[in-house]
């Protein structure tokens, strides 16, 4: 009963708040959504002691779904390890952001609106993470693209926020794209979509090859890597991510939901799903470490320059996100999945912060005009510094125990790619510390720049707000050392057992416990997160003037950060614009100018042409048809003649 | 209930479900009096006749045996006995549903026209009627003259529906919609007369035991597509829809979509496959090749309209372009996942009509630039719009997403790159019905007269509401449609690749320049 309520109960809250929103009020759409998200997250708990801690894994059947010859997909709930996480944490951050949207929101005119697509999102992940089969997962996955689309563009009236609602979904759908494949993939090469089958066979595939497109592939790596496409849409890797930071224009709370526990982790979660698959396919595990690791750094170098408060947050999330990949691309899945959890908690944290942030400024979101203003809310000050030591990884908080496992087990991979890995984690670490403090600087030190009277409204966010707030910060400090034990710990066989188990050849985890890292790799994390914050202290702290004077004696650099390394206009010179093209062409050119042309009009004209010219020869004079009768004669009997 | 049902089912079911819409029509004839009762007396009679009707043809739905792949309800009557030309009604899995499908659509078409349609009413709905009993006949009949009487006769009536009803260049579209398909039934028929002259019999489960000798099997196979393929429509032949279904009313658009592009689809299921597999097999890459093209071209097309019905009719095509790919796929995801996408589409695009047609009735423009901002003063409107829009879009959890996951799955296991290029129609189609609806329903709601403009009224959420349940029904638990089909649909498929063993035919055929070069020979 359990294992159902905790995914369906979040649906009914979505479907009450949002058939019958207008009708039952604001107040109490409220307090449906928020009441059955929490049932459910309270739910959640017990099923993750039984099922996580106590090893009783179990699948929930649900409903038949796709049948069709030797193809079978149903709707069922499987609860194991990874999924009973993943199912507490999305119902636990999702409880706080609903609570704490009651309050974000209370001047918006269609609140119940918002509440359902909070909790519908909170079921789409839910499915997504519960899914027994490849098909389910899909549908999860594009249940949380299609809310992440109406949120991103729940204030409709905006053309920047519907622009970047379809820039969210499409390139979502690119993503897809591969994702379909891989599942395609997978049936060809095991005739079944469901986990349990898949796993059970995969070791017999290890060595099957393939043709596929032409070319003769192994197997699995060609299905990995198809897979993996589908991963770096969802979760905004290097080349797909576009869409992460124009997402931001939805309302601070869908932010922190997709950013934090939801959505964007999918991809994460898909590859530790999968990773029995993965574990037999090291070319396609290569690929993931040096996706996530490139991507790591590409989104920290932005962030470093970006103005906008969840813009900058938002590189974070991708920056983070790509830590997790590299992590279970060296095999490492259980430091990727502990990273997840322990950062659901502070990157909620540090969106709910900023709303809380932008809530006091009148809705001002330009770090630029900020200032000063720690003094007049210190409490979203000191969470926000709770969360920004929790994204850098200072012991204690939660970051340090999830993230130096990463760092860590990059290194202890030994591979060439994880080397790769390890040294732009380490730089990546350095540009996270820096620009989580150049933000909390800006926004929060020096003069005030944002006008007077913006000033003057200055105000802590109502209760409403603030439990939420402390309920994470309390998560940001605590999750690490917490999960660390179990997650990867010496303890992490008994609790991941069958649901994340690599292969001994390469368990760098095992190996990072085994030789004990120097002391040199242990703190060299911490050592350039410090780094990081000395500089962010001297620029904007205590020499102010010296960014502007970098800008001035490197604007290429700074233009080229400030502009994403221009993978926007990249884009839209590549594949917008010539898809508007090539529809014209199709449509003018082809559809017009050559089927139509030399189609039904041509011989349209054609024939009215004919027929005009026949009709000159129909004279109405009786010796010419008397004459064309005599040729015609004249031909036939000659025909005859000479043809026998 | 089951004394009813065991009533019913006794009846001749079939035949009576195709020609009562006709009783209807004959009854309509004799209404006097004014010109208003006249015409509301029609909407009257003709809502109640295609009701009962489909009432009636949900009892072969009850009735129908999913366990066997025979043919059901079967009726024979002799009709010319020395040609062995015969009255044979009956139907199977992959008909049946067809069948369903066009009794469902009719009463929302009529209820769509209540208000719509107010010149030559009852010539109107005469028409609507004698269309029923035309596509029903066509799924139940299982006598080529029959077949072939009733898939020309759908024709006529909507040939009129376009050229009287419709608006804009409606003689223009109405001809090109009449010479195009009658250029192809013209081929479709010299095959249908070589195959009676060959077999001596025009009862088609019976053609389909007979073999052909595979020279003769390619060019009845190319007589068939050519009626098919303007059907459906396949690449390049598909110029007629867009302008068909522009200038068609909206009910005539809803039945165009809805059933009229399914009988191509139907078709090569009924006569290419299971009789010339050999063909079928062979031609395979060509038709996958059109397919490709119509799904990528159609869907680039449809980005740059700026005429709502355009745009949907452009994506019909694309949509369609899965239903062929599924049907040459000829394994049994490939083969149910076109049937199943052809019966999704049919609901959907019907409805996305049906969308149209109803703010086309507010402000009498298809132009998106038009609108704008709908969501506003319209949210009912918006949802329905955002329902069907998503499952056109395909999105799993909508009837959209079945077919095309199932068609991708069937044919990726016989050719990945046919597969790969069709799955880019995933990300094409989001992206023209995304940006469709952005520029209708999302914005600010600027425009003085867009602003009038209210909400669903009684009317409108009848018809729309039922489709928006079936289009969830249909993605969430699709079994009951699935089970119908799969006997059917695996004796089709043992059959065909059975009958491509024995001529030790590979699945995949030869290339297309070979195909041609083979062919001039």
């Amino acid at each position: 009963m359990l294992l159902y309520a905790s995914v369906f109960l979040p649906l009914l809250g979505a479907a009450i708040a949002g058939f019958f929103g207008r009708i039952i009020g604001d107040r109490a759409s409220q307090i449906v959504t928020c009441v059955c998200v929490g049932l459910a997250a309270l739910s959640s708990i017990p099923t993750f002691i039984d099922v996580a801690l106590h090893g009783h894994a179990i699948t929930a059947p649900v409903l038949t779904w796709l049948q069709s010859g030797t193809f079978e997909a149903n709707w069922a709930l499987r609860y194991d390890t990874l999924s009973a996480t993943m199912v507490m944490t999305v119902t636990v951050i999702s409880t706080f952001i609903h609570v704490y949207s009651v309050g974000y929101m209370s001047h918006d005119d269609s609140q119940p609106r918002f509440m359902a697509y909070l909790s519908l999102f909170t079921f789409a992940m839910l499915m997504l993470v519960t899914a027994d089969n490849l098909v389910q997962l899909f549908f999860g996955w594009e249940g949380v693209g299609l809310v992440s689309y109406l949120l991103i563009g729940f204030w409709f009236k905006k053309p920047s926020a519907s622009a970047a609602a379809i820039k969210a979904f499409v390139v979502n759908r690119v993503g897809d794209f591969g994702f379909l494949l891989g599942i395609f993939a997978i049936y060809f090469l095991f005739d079944a979509v469901g986990f349990d089958v898949i796993f059970d066979a995969v070791a017999s595939k290890a060595d099957t090859r393939v043709h596929f497109f032409g070319m003769d592939l192994h197997a699995l790596t060609i299905t990995c890597l198809l897979l993996f496409v589908g991963a770096m849409g969802k979760s905004g890797q290097l080349l797909l991510h576009t869409w992460l930071p124009d997402a931001m224009e939805g309302p601070t709370p869908v932010s922190a939901l997709i950013h934090a526990a939801t959505m964007v982790t999918a991809g994460v979660f898909l590859v530790a799903r999968m990773s029995p698959v993965f574990e037999y396919a090291p070319d396609a595990l290569a690929v993931v470490t040096f996706v996530g690791a490139s991507t790591a750094f590409f989104a920290a170098t932005i962030g470093c320059v970006q103005n906008d408060i969840k813009r900058v947050i938002a590189f974070s999330t991708v920056s983070q996100l790509g830590y997790m990949f590299a992590a279970c691309g060296v095999s490492a899945y259980q430091a990727g999945i502990f990273h997840l959890v322990t950062h659901a908690w502070f990157k909620a944290l540090l969106f709910l912060g900023a709303g809380s942030v932008i809530h006091a400024m009148s809705d001002e979101q330009d770090i630029r005009k900020m200032g000063g203003i720690y003094r007049l809310i210190p409490f979203t000050f000191a969470v926000m510094v709770i969360g920004n030591l929790a994204l850098t990884g200072v012991p204690p908080f939660a970051g340090f125990f999830s993230k130096d496992m990463v760092i860590e087990a990059t290194h202890a991979a030994g591979t060439g790619v994880g080397n790769y890995a390890f040294g732009l984690l380490i730089i990546a670490a350095f540009l996270t510390s820096f620009y989580s403090w150049r933000l909390t600087f800006l926004t929060f030190f020096g003069k005030p720049r944002a006008d007077h009277h913006t000033m003057e409204h200055v105000h802590e966010s109502p209760l409403i707000m603030t439990i939420p707030l402390a309920c994470l910060a309390v998560g940001a400090v605590f999750a690490g050392y917490i999960g660390y034990e179990h997650f990867v710990g010496e303890a992490r066989p008994e609790f991941w057992r069958e649901a994340i188990a690599p292969l001994a050849a390469h368990d760098s985890i095992a190996k990072v416990h085994e030789h004990h890292p120097s002391f040199f790799m242990k703190w060299l994390p911490l050592f350039v997160t410090i780094a990081g914050f000395g500089l962010a202290y001297l620029m904007y702290v205590r020499k102010p003037e010296m960014p502007a004077r970098l800008v001035a004696a490197f604007p290429g650099v700074y233009k080229f950060l400030l502009n994403k390394w221009y993978f926007d206009e990249l884009y839209d010179f590549l594949f917008v614009k010539n898809a508007f093209r090539l529809g014209r062409l199709f449509w003018k050119g082809g559809d017009a100018g050559i089927i139509d042309r030399f189609g039904p009009d041509g011989l349209a004209a054609l024939s009215a042409r004919v027929a005009k010219r026949l009709g000159v020869v129909q004279t109405g004079y009786l010796y010419h048809y008397a004459f064309a009768m005599i040729v015609g004669i004249a031909v036939i009997v000659s025909w005859f003649v000479i043809g026998r | 209930m089951t004394a009813l049902s065991n009533f019913i089912t006794g009846l001749p079911i079939l035949s009576l479900v195709t020609f009562l819409p006709l009783v209807g029509a004959l009854f309509l004839l004799f209404v006097r009096g004014e010109a208003e009762v006249v015409a509301r007396q029609s909407r009257m009679v003709a809502l109640w006749t295609t009701l009962i009707v489909f009432f009636l043809s949900l009892f072969i739905w009850i009735g129908f045996e999913p366990g066997t792949a025979a043919f059901q309800f079967e009726e024979r009557v002799d009709w010319l006995p020395q040609y062995r030309i015969g009255y044979h009604m009956g139907v199977d899995g992959i008909s049946m549903l067809f069948v369903i499908l066009s009794t469902f659509l009719m009463p929302i078409c009529i209820l769509a026209s209540w208000e719509a349609i107010e010149k030559m009413v009852r010539e109107y709905m005469i028409a609507f009627l004698i269309l029923e009993t035309m596509m029903v006949g066509m799924f139940c009949a299982l006598d080529m003259v029959l077949f072939y009487v009733f898939f020309e006769g759908v024709l006529i009536p909507m040939f009129l529906i376009i050229g009287v009803w419709g608006g804009g260049r409606r003689v223009y579209s109405a001809f090109k919609f009449f010479l195009y398909t009658l250029t192809g039934s013209v081929l479709l028929l010299v095959a249908l007369l070589a195959m009676y002259f060959q077999v001596g019999t025009t009862d088609i489960p019976a053609l389909m035991e007979a073999k052909f000798a595979r020279d003769m099997q390619y060019w009845l196979w190319l007589g068939m597509f050519a009626s098919f393929a303007v059907k459906v429509p396949m690449w390049p032949v598909h110029t007629w829809l867009p302008d068909a279904h522009v200038d068609a009313p909206t009910a005539g658009s809803v039945i165009l979509a809805g059933v009229l592009l399914k009988m191509g689809g139907y078709g090569f299921l009924r006569f290419s496959l299971p009789m010339l597999p050999e063909a079928s097999a062979y031609f395979t890459p060509f038709v996958f090749t059109l397919s490709i093209i119509a799904i990528v071209y159609t869907s680039l097309v449809a980005l740059v309209q700026d005429d709502m019905k355009k745009l949907i009719a452009y994506s019909s095509v694309a949509h369609m372009g899965y239903v062929t790919l599924g049907v040459f796929g000829g394994n049994q995801q490939a083969i149910e996942g076109a049937i199943f996408q052809m019966l999704s589409h049919g609901v959907v695009s019907g409805a996305l009509f049906l969308c149209v047609g109803v703010v086309y009735d507010r402000l009498h423009t298809r132009e998106i630039g038009r609108y704008g901002g709908l969501a506003n003063n319209m949210p009912k409107y918006a949802f329905a719009f955002m329902v069907f829009m998503l499952a056109s879009v395909g999105l799993p959890g909508t009837a959209g997403f079945v077919g095309e996951f199932l068609v991708l799955t069937g044919v990726f296991q016989m050719n990945t790159w046919a597969a790969l290029f069709a799955a880019s129609g995933v990300i094409l189609g989001a992206t023209y019905m995304l940006y469709l609806y952005r520029r209708v329903i999302w914005g600010e709601l600027t425009k003085a007269d867009v602003k009038e403009m209210l909400d669903l009224d009684r009317r409108e959420i009848a018809i729309l509401a039922p489709i928006v349940v079936i289009t969830m029904w249909m993605g969430i638990y699709p079994l009951p449609f699935l089970d119908v089909m799969s006997e059917s649909v695996a004796a089709l498929v043992n059959n065909y690749q059975a009958a491509l063993k024995a001529a030790g035919e590979t699945q995949v055929g030869a290339h297309l320049g070979e195909q041609l070069v083979a062919l001039l020979r």
